[in-house]
């Protein structure tokens, strides 16, 4: 079962990234643009066939490696075809 | 006195804290590669900095999840001391050791020049008990990663405990760029809470010779090594 991790920083943590994403967008233009948050996706691939299984593992593996929750938050989707 | 510096693929400053503390102890201190986690008991390890498995993930979050991890954990419930040096001081966060995040530099810059540390009023620990405080250190930085942030009841519970144990200093009233990352309250150094692990971002072994330009690493390394031998 494919599992997306998406990892974004949490509100008030610093994103100096988005910032200049941001003001790039504005200097192309695009000056609606008033924000940008960066973040970054995980894909997993994981040999179990149930959804509440699958669940269970990827919170696990964001708590154990994949998130640092002091500064980030994820949100888990499973796949489906 | 015996000491010990971890190596995990990547580290890169090992060799140069090998130097410093071999000057210092005049013994060779012995290398641990981070997939072991039996080695004889010692009175220092310092995790040294680097760019550990790529800074892959988080800077620290691969080398964090090492087997030699859990030793080091046993050599502080020990009561062992432990100096983590830049990507040294991201493992010993990512480990939980350490408490707090550090984050991308404000400006996006890599920066790797030297800074002005000022000695804290801190809890009692092996690496700046015999400085005074406000007395001030020329130490290097060099980093990408080095903006020490806290949620705010984090930041005002290692200032009441004491656990703040180096700030960078404005030398000038003018001086716009003291702080060379943007840390949160300027924050260079923290301590645990028994305060004999210190993780700092600068880099003491960087300046132990004056061809560094000074030797104010040295006079830190120094200080620790007087103070575990007692």
């Amino acid at each position: 079962m494919k599992v997306i991790v998406n990892v974004s920083l949490k509100e008030g943590v610093l994103d100096p990234e988005g910032q200049a994403i941001k003001s790039s967008l504005n200097n192309l233009g695009f000056e609606h643009c008033s924000d940008v948050r960066t973040g970054k996706q995980i894909i997993l691939n994981l040999d179990q066939n149930s959804e509440d299984e699958v669940l269970t593992q990827a919170k696990k593996m964001c708590e154990e490696l994949l998130v640092n929750t002091v500064i980030e938050n994820y949100e888990i989707n499973i796949l489906k075809d | 006195m015996r000491s010990g510096v971890v190596i995990f693929p990547g580290s890169n400053c090992d060799r140069d804290m090998i130097v410093a503390l071999k000057q210092v102890t005049g013994k060779t201190p012995i290398k641990i590669w981070h997939k072991e986690n039996d080695f004889p008991n010692l009175d220092l390890i310092v995790v040294p900095g680097g760019f550990t498995f790529g800074d892959y993930l988080r800077c620290g979050a691969l080398a964090a999840r090492s087997p030699v991890i859990s030793s080091i954990k046993n050599h502080i419930s020990r009561g062992g001391t432990v100096l983590g040096v830049c990507n040294g001081f991201q493992i010993l966060i990512e480990a939980k050791i350490l408490p707090g995040s550090l984050i991308r530099n404000k400006k996006l810059l890599f920066t790797c020049r030297e800074t002005t540390l000022e000695v804290q009023n801190c809890m009692k620990n092996p690496f700046l008990s015999g400085f005074k405080i406000g007395e001030c250190l020329k130490i290097p930085v060099a980093h990408n990663e080095g903006n020490y942030f806290a949620p705010k009841e984090l930041l005002k519970q290692l200032k009441e405990e004491g656990r703040i144990a180096l700030k960078y200093s404005k030398q000038k009233n003018s001086e716009k760029n003291y702080n060379p990352n943007g840390s949160s309250d300027d924050i260079a150094g923290i301590l645990s809470n028994n305060g004999k692990v210190l993780g700092m971002m600068p880099h003491p072994e960087r300046a132990i010779n004056y061809l560094h330009g000074g030797t104010d690493g040295l006079k830190l390394l120094t200080n620790c090594i007087q103070q575990i031998i007692g």
